[in-house]
């Protein structure tokens, strides 16, 4: 059997086919060098209380300093009296791919005495980043690449109560899930034993569904059977038990990153210990584009066909709607 | 020695007895009619569900008070915060202990949590009432102590300091209850973690100038000694279990995790032990006595000065004994007499001065109601006067404008009458033009 030499190097193939390489494949090598090039956008933003390990969480995800603490200097770690929405953007690099990468952290999130209303100023910060591509994209000179600030991925962190979903959750996944991808997470998931957690999951995960939140993976937007199995998969580990670490320590002769308590030490890369790993993978080395796929075509198409609909006729924003009308747009 | 007298009457110097005279067995009657009678302790837990305070009772008596079938916090549907006592005899060494347990399920766990101390309040002055009512009473031979003698408070470990709606609720209660404050779940934290947090939640109860339990000062240099341990470890962190696992032959209560056992007894993991020695073994009369003579009594000298107007000193510093002073020695029988008549005639006054602003309202009112009447009248008078004004007006102008018709029609006329005489005269002049 003849080799015939690619862009991939030696290809073997059965005789007589010598002359019938085209060479189409080869566009997937352009694609790759084009992407290398202009480098990737990743916009996530962490959603929960404060004190349940959002930012080292990012830390440890992005094994580099990335979080809001990191970057600030904070004397004094207050809560605030509102919710504020704190963007901040690092370029990162790995073998030659470029990824800028924007953390959107939202401290104050539930942490008042009256927590009314608390997602309004999340909606509004999604919203606008919709807006702002909207606009750039309706242009009459467009950029030639319109600059993503949309939220790709919203985590967010579920208390380790063990028992159930709060009011709390339960409304802010309802209302976020129509506008953006969200990853539930149980926070500092080294509260629980593995049984607990296991009944924890079971628990959120009938809560999720009996009302009706569609969480990331969404079942509808599975293209083929293929899909449909590795999600199928995912959505029954759904939500990840994770625990965030940014200090090393020696485990077995290896340096790890951990925890350590008085009682032994938590290896946060242990699928054993906890399932950071498979939330890791998730986001970074299999579904990233995915996650900007389905922003990109479908929560922001709906957004889109909602914004023309209203015939530029004078719109406060489409942010903070009241129920009824965002119901009555839906798709 | 010479014996000094004091005000009281009292000898300053203890005198030397000559024999054994007996009354140092005072302390083992006294013992004996404790062990008898038995003993009573109300325990007061609040804090978002899920904290593990169940477990934590559990572990604490070593009892199953929430059994297995206990509805926990996934199978409850109310939105509210409601108050539960739940009874429990523990009897050991021949002491028995009535155990009330005070459970606070609800507490800041709907989204808006304002005011959500407010059954728990009223609950604790619903029992100091009980207990001033019982007190007051002729027949006094049973008298139930259902009083909260103190109240965990679990707080969340978010590693950041105390939350809002904490530094509220213990702002409310640290007059009425003894508050220990707990963090809850402490195996949450590595001891570093522990550590900072336990400073900030320190540094944050300064702050607000939240009183909580204070232990109290002894003599003697051992006690001294392991209230100071105490004192350093504050706010206690704790894990509850009662599940027993094995650790190396040994079986302790614990936790059992893939990466090790937290061992809940173990003094390096938790400070539950810690916890469980000061509340039951050492400082459970104090606790006691600390809520009878400080924080019943506030309450006690608060609700009878509201009522009476006599002359209370309201000193509400802690540890100082006050009581109300009664009228001229009078039986509270007939002080209470008084206070009814005293409240019957103040009704009365109130009831006069409310008739009296109801007719001054009523009165007004109607004034009112006349002025806006003659406003109205006469306003459409004037209306009216413009309103003919502007007839007038417009039947000048119809007037005028019928003149200046007439006379356009006029010269019409005449310009017409001209323009056939030109035209007639032209037609003669061109007739003779012809000829």
């Amino acid at each position: 059997t003849a080799t015939v030499g690619g862009p991939y190097g030696e290809k073997a193939s059965g005789p007589g086919v010598d002359f019938s390489y085209v060479g189409i494949d080869a566009i997937l090598e352009q694609m790759r060098r084009k992407a290398m090039k202009q480098g990737f956008e990743l916009n996530i933003m962490v959603v929960g209380q404060s004190g349940l390990g959002k930012s080292t969480l990012m830390n440890t995800l992005f094994k580099s300093k990335v979080s809001r603490k990191s970057v600030q200097a904070t004397a004094q770690e207050k809560i605030p009296k509102t919710i504020e929405i704190k963007s901040i953007s690092h370029d990162i690099e790995e073998k030659g791919v470029r990824m800028k990468l924007t953390v959107i952290d939202t401290p104050g999130f539930g942490d008042q005495i009256n927590n009314e209303n608390c997602w309004r100023p999340i909606m509004k910060f999604i919203n606008d980043q919709y807006e702002a591509y909207l606009q750039e994209e309706i242009n009459i000179n467009r950029k030639k690449r319109i600059p993503d600030s949309r939220v790709h991925c919203c985590i967010y962190f579920i208390p380790p109560t063990g028992h159930c979903l709060r009011p709390l959750d339960v409304e802010f996944m309802r209302r976020l899930s129509k506008v953006v991808n969200i990853v539930p997470v149980i926070a500092k998931a080294d509260t629980l034993t593995l049984e607990e957690r296991d009944f924890f999951k079971k628990k959120i995960r009938e809560e999720l569904r009996a009302n009706g939140i569609d969480v990331y993976p969404q079942k509808e937007f599975d293209e083929d059977a293929e899909d449909r199995m590795i999600n199928e998969k995912i959505r029954e580990m759904i939500p990840f038990a994770v625990v965030g670490s940014d200090q090393e320590y020696q485990v077995n002769g290896r340096r790890l990153l951990g925890r350590k308590t008085k009682w032994g030490t938590i290896e946060v890369e242990n699928i054993a210990h906890c399932e950071f790993a498979y939330l890791r993978d998730l986001l970074i080395r299999t579904h990233m584009q995915n996650i900007k796929d389905i922003t990109s075509s479908i929560h922001y198409e709906m957004y889109r066909v909602r914004r023309l609909n209203e015939n530029n006729t004078v719109v406060a924003h489409a942010n903070g709607m009241p129920e009824h009308h965002l119901a009555a747009h839906e798709m | 020695m010479e014996p000094t007298e004091t005000d009281g009457g009292i000898m300053e110097q203890p005198k030397n007895l000559e024999g054994y005279v007996g009354f140092a067995n005072l302390p083992n009657q006294i013992y004996r009619k404790s062990v008898k009678r038995g003993f009573e302790f109300t325990l007061m837990v609040v804090g978002e569900s899920g904290l593990g305070k169940s477990t934590l009772i559990n572990s604490l008596f070593l009892t199953d008070l929430y059994s297995p079938e206990y509805p926990g916090p996934s199978h409850r549907v109310e939105k509210t915060v409601t108050v539960e006592q739940s009874k429990v005899l523990v009897k050991e060494g021949g002491v028995q202990l009535l155990l009330t347990i005070v459970d606070t399920p609800g507490f800041g766990d709907t989204i808006d949590n304002s005011n959500c101390w407010q059954p728990i309040i009223d609950y604790i002055d619903n029992k100091f009432e009980g207990y001033l009512n019982a007190e007051s009473r002729v027949n006094r031979r049973l008298m139930p102590d259902s009083r909260v003698q103190c109240c965990l408070y679990f707080i969340t470990p978010s590693g950041h300091g105390l939350k809002p709606l904490d530094v509220e609720f213990m702002k409310r209660l640290h007059e009425k209850v003894n508050i220990i404050p707990l963090i809850a779940k402490a195996d949450t934290m590595t001891p570093e973690e522990c550590q900072l947090f336990k400073k900030q939640i320190m540094r944050g109860i300064q702050e607000h100038k939240i009183r909580i339990y204070q232990f109290p000062e002894t003599d003697d240099e051992e006690e001294m000694k392991m209230v100071k341990r105490i004192k350093d470890r504050l706010p206690l962190a704790v894990i509850g279990s009662n599940t027993i696992i094995e650790v190396n032959g040994k079986r302790v209560r614990g936790r059992q995790y893939p990466w090790g056992v937290a061992d809940v007894e173990n003094g390096e993991h938790c400070d539950f032990t810690i916890l469980r020695n000061m509340l039951i073994r050492t400082h459970m009369q104090d606790l006691k006595d600390v809520t009878n003579n400080v924080h019943y009594e506030n309450y006690r000298s608060r609700k009878l000065a509201a009522v009476t107007y006599n002359g209370v000193d309201n000193n509400k510093s802690k540890g100082q004994l006050t009581k109300p002073e009664t009228s001229d020695g009078m039986s509270p029988l007939a002080q209470m007499e008084e206070e009814r008549r005293d409240h019957v005639s103040k009704m009365k006054k109130m009831e006069q001065e409310m008739e009296q602003v109801f007719e001054m309202k009523v009165k007004e009112k109607l004034q009112k109601l006349r002025d806006s009447e003659a406003e109205l009248q006469r306003r459409q008078e004037q209306m009216k006067k413009n309103l003919e004004a502007q007839h007038r007006e417009l039947e000048d102008r119809r007037r005028q404008h019928e003149e200046e018709k007439e006379r356009w029609e006029a010269q019409q006329r005449i310009l017409d009458q001209q323009k056939l005489d030109n035209s007639r005269t032209l037609e003669k002049n061109k007739k003779k033009k012809i000829f």
